[in-house]
């Protein structure tokens, strides 16, 4: 066959051009350059950000906060329900954080109603179970675009956008009606922290069943004023657990409540109605709180997707999202770390 | 060995077009994951760690055959600068078949993240928790995907290049099936 060397076919070097540009074009849509509506982790995490923009090497949410270890002893209750190494009876090692539901590190502990535990609970196969679960029993927003919505509102300048956006977002209210009813504690030791969001437990024949879980605080709960509570400090919290933890280790019992038929799993803004089976399915035990710059919770994203054998995530859409989230913030704090210097042991109180 | 054949064997053709889709379906899934919050982004996670890892075994492979098997020589009248041209490309190529899984790999480990597969397979990580290593690992992961796939759409205007404007048999080469060229 005689070769045609030049002049290039223009036939020919069209189609190599068509195949290349069409190949850049589907690979800008995937990675959602054509999409500016596209809600991206990137987006999420900078609705986060306060006014003055984000607190360099730290958490892009929950951003104030202090280490834990302890261990997770289960009673073995859980294990009719999940295959979970973390549900058979044993001793766990478990590594935590307490936080403030707020992206501003220094916030005074005195004006952040929420509270938040990132907990990690480690088996010796190396199976892993991470959580985030907050003080509140329901979660403002019913899906991830709704807490963007909720973000994009709060921060927003304009008069009536928090009013534009509950009127999109009936299920905010509730959230609302809980702040306003609900009592503050002086102490992380004497709330409850619910995960909100509906996981699915496997037995070890296969059956799935849909959960919720919460850690039930043993400590008494002493009510406080808000305002009494700014008295004592803007970090008072972070003192007082560290000094109750030094005194006696604190427990939560870990409950599990398992949905009935017909229960709504895609929501965590609506709670189940009460008279579901919960099951007691241990004891969290905190041993010893360390402060975050140097403690070992620095390096852990608690991303809720990261599960053992025997749990996984339900349709509730949440869990995903904030996995996506998460792992855009750990970026953004690991590659700015020299921003939250660790102490040097020398130096530590 | 080189020379010897006109075409690829059998086994390295297999394993150019079975690579070939998955590091192209990576390389989607994988802006497509990292722009979404999504319930997909589990699914699209789980995936393109998994295809990551069967692209990492299937590279080391394909490296041992190539060592073994050898390639075709490229037609004695291509210009010098375009053969080397050739060679570096796929040597890039191959590089970074092998390059990207072990990065992923690595900023997981370097993150404090489980690598699970699908069927709850779970991997060691192959490093301790680093901010610093976590940092680079990740940038070399996306900047060098990047780079992949620019290598990859050189790769295929080449190919067609030669199946088109050439017609010189390199494409021929690496063809999952005879062509007239081929056959000729």
């Amino acid at each position: 066959m005689p070769r045609h060397r030049l002049p290039i076919g223009l036939g020919s070097a069209a189609a190599i051009v068509i195949v290349v540009a069409s190949g850049v074009a589907t690979f800008s849509y995937a990675g959602g350059w054509l999409s500016p509506d596209r809600l991206t982790p990137t987006r999420m995490v900078a609705a986060l950000a306060p006014p003055g923009g984000p607190a360099l090497g730290r958490r892009r949410n929950h951003a104030k906060g202090i280490c834990f270890t302890g261990v997770f002893i289960s009673n073995g209750k859980g294990a009719e329900l999940s295959r979970a190494e973390a549900l058979r009876p044993g001793e766990y090692s478990a590594l935590g954080r307490f936080n403030l539901a707020t992206a501003n590190p220094n916030a005074p502990d005195g004006s952040v109603q929420v509270r938040g535990m990132g907990l990690q609970i480690s088996t010796p196969s190396g199976e892993v179970w991470r959580t985030a679960m907050i003080s509140a029993p329901i979660f403002p927003v019913a899906t991830p675009e709704g807490f963007y919505q909720l973000l994009r509102a709060s921060g927003s300048k304009e008069p009536d956008a928090m009013k534009t956006f509950m009127a999109a977002h009936p299920e905010f209210m509730a959230f609302v009606e809980w702040t306003r009813s609900a009592p503050w504690t002086a102490s992380y030791a004497e709330e409850p922290y619910n995960a909100l969001n509906a996981f699915t437990f496997v037995d070890s024949s296969g059956v799935e069943r849909a959960v919720r879980w919460s850690l039930a605080p043993s400590a008494q709960i002493v009510p406080i004023t808000q305002a009494d509570l700014e008295k004592r400090g803007p970090n008072y919290l972070e003192r007082e657990i560290a000094e109750r933890v030094g005194r006696a280790p604190q427990r939560w019992s870990l409950n599990v409540v398992v949905a009935n038929a017909g229960d709504v799993t895609s929501d965590p803004s609506k709670a189940w109605p009460a008279g579901r089976r919960t099951i007691d399915v241990g004891t969290l035990v905190v041993q010893k709180i360390e402060a975050e710059a140097d403690g070992p919770c620095r390096e852990v994203s608690f991303d809720p997707t990261v599960l053992p054998a025997g749990i996984g995530v339900s349709d509730d859409p949440f869990p995903a999202a904030r996995s996506a989230a998460y792992m855009k913030s750990y970026d953004l704090r690991t590659s700015e770390a020299s921003d939250y210097p660790r102490t040097p042991p020398g130096a530590r109180p | 060995m080189i020379g010897a054949s006109q075409r690829f064997s059998g086994l390295q053709r297999l394993l150019h077009w079975l690579m070939a889709a998955c590091i192209i379906a990576m390389l989607f899934i994988g802006v497509g994951m990292v722009s979404t919050v999504m319930p997909k982004y589990l699914l699209l996670m789980a995936t393109h760690k998994t295809l990551g890892i069967a692209i990492l075994a299937l590279a080391l492979v394909r490296l041992a055959v190539r060592a073994f098997k050898g390639a075709p020589a490229l037609p004695a009248d291509l210009p010098e600068v375009i053969k080397i041209g050739a060679q570096l490309s796929h040597y890039a190529l191959y590089g970074l078949m092998v390059a990207m899984p072990l990065l992923g790999w690595a900023m997981l480990s370097t993150g404090e993240y489980p690598v699970v597969l699908f069927g709850n397979l779970r991997l060691p990580a192959i490093l301790p928790q680093s901010d610093m290593l976590h940092t680079l690992f990740r940038r070399a992961h996306v900047w060098l995907a990047f780079a992949f796939f620019a290598l990859i759409l050189l790769h295929i205007a080449a190919a067609l290049f030669h199946l088109m404007v050439r017609r010189d048999g390199v494409f021929d080469a690496m063809a999952p099936f005879s062509s007239r060229a081929a056959k000729k």
